[in-house]
C-alpha cells in the first residue's frame, strides 16, 4: 500500500503509542489538526490493508513470567524446508516461524522457531516437541536463549 | 500494582485482552472496558502502570514495515563480551533498531532491523559495521511460515 503524507504524519503520531486518553483517536487528531473521522478511517484502512498488523498490547515476556525465550534454529533440507516450517508453525506454542538464510561455514541453520517457556523445563520440552516432529530432517540444530532485552521499541519513522 | 509480582487478575486479563487488538472507534477504552467489567478510568489507570513498570513493552499499532513499501531483517553480531556494552550502545542507537536482544551463542546480539525503504538495509548494515568494526550476519526472511502467539499472563 501506498502511504500517503496524512497517513505518515498519524505513522509519527501514534507509532510510540496510542494515547492513554478516553478518546485517544480524537487526540491524534487534535495533535495533527485533522478530525477524528479521517484519523479514524485512516487508521482502518491501514489495519485492512495490514499496514498496521494491530493496535495492542505488547508485554515484556520476562515480566510475564516467560524467563526462557529460545530461538531455536535448525539446519534442514532445502527441499524440505516449506513443508517442515508449515508444520512447525502450527504447534500451538511457536510464536515466530521462518526460513533463513544460512551463513556457512559457521550457521548452518535454515529453519528458526521461537519459544517461550516460564521453565527452563518447558522451554526444553517445546524443543524436544520441534526435534521429534522434524525427526530425521534434521542435520544439526541449536537453541539461542535470549538473556537480556537490549532494545523493544518496534518500527520508528523518521521525522 | 506495585511491583512487578503484584500483577492481580484484572491486570491479567488486560493484558490478555489487549494483545488480541484494539478498536478503532471513537471511546475504545470504554469499550474494552465494558468488556472486561471494569470503568473506563481504571482500564486507563492499570494500563498506566502496566507501561511504567515496563510489564508493557508499548500499546498501541504495531506497524508492519513489509507492508508500507519498507523492509525488515534480522541480523546478527559477534560481539567479544568486553565490548558489549559499548556495540549494544551503537547498535541501539540507530532508529532502524527494532529489537535488539543479547542471547547465548558465539553470535551474541540479534537485532531487527526495520527500514522504510528495501534498500536502506543495507546501508544501515553498512552503518553497523563501520561503527562496530565488527562483520554483520544479515538474515532476511525467505519465506514466513507464522507469527503471533500471544502470551498468557
Amino acid at each position: 500500500m501506498e502511504i500517503d503524507v496524512i497517513d505518515r504524519q498519524i505513522i509519527q503520531a501514534t507509532q510510540n503509542g496510542l494515547p492513554l486518553v478516553a478518546e485517544p483517536y480524537q487526540a491524534v487528531a487534535e495533535q495533527l489538526g485533522l478530525s477524528e473521522q479521517v484519523v479514524l478511517q485512516r487508521m482502518s484502512a491501514m489495519q485492512q490493508q495490514g499496514v498496521i498488523r494491530r493496535i495492542a498490547a505488547v508485554p515484556n515476556h520476562y515480566k510475564l513470567g516467560y524467563r526462557f525465550n529460545g530461538m531455536t534454529v535448525w539446519d534442514v533440507d532445502d527441499v524440505q524446508v516449506d513443508c517442515l516450517g508449515r508444520k512447525v508453525a502450527a504447534l500451538a506454542f511457536v510464536s515466530h516461524c521462518y526460513q533463513r538464510p544460512r551463513h556457512l561455514p559457521d550457521w548452518p541453520y535454515n529453519l528458526f522457531a521461537m519459544v517461550h517457556g516460564k521453565t527452563e523445563q518447558d522451554a526444553e520440552r517445546q524443543v524436544a516437541m520441534i526435534a521429534e516432529l522434524l525427526g530425521a530432517f534434521v542435520r544439526s540444530h541449536d537453541v539461542l536463549y535470549s538473556s537480556k532485552i537490549l532494545k523493544k521499541t518496534g518500527l520508528r519513522i523518521a521525522g | 500494582m506495585s511491583g512487578n509480582n503484584a500483577m492481580d487478575d484484572v491486570d491479567k486479563a488486560i493484558i490478555n485482552r489487549l494483545q488480541q487488538g484494539f478498536p478503532i472507534c471513537s471511546s475504545p477504552y470504554r469499550k474494552v472496558a465494558e468488556e472486561l467489567g471494569l470503568g473506563e478510568r481504571d482500564l486507563l489507570s492499570r494500563l498506566q502502570v502496566l507501561l511504567s513498570a515496563g510489564v508493557l513493552s508499548r500499546f498501541g499499532p504495531m506497524y508492519h514495515a513489509e507492508h508500507m513499501g519498507g523492509a525488515l531483517t534480522l541480523a546478527a553480531l559477534k560481539v567479544p563480551e568486553s565490548r558489549f556494552d559499548e556495540v549494544a550502545e551503537i547498535v541501539n542507537a540507530f532508529p532502524e533498531v527494532a529489537h535488539n536482544y543479547a542471547r547465548n551463542h558465539v553470535l551474541n546480539m540479534w537485532f531487527v532491523l526495520a527500514t522504510e525503504k528495501p534498500e536502506q538495509v543495507q546501508g544501515v548494515i553498512a552503518g553497523i559495521e563501520r561503527q562496530t568494526g565488527l562483520t554483520v550476519y544479515n538474515m532476511p526472511k525467505i519465506t514466513e511460515y507464522f507469527v503471533g502467539l500471544q502470551l498468557e499472563a
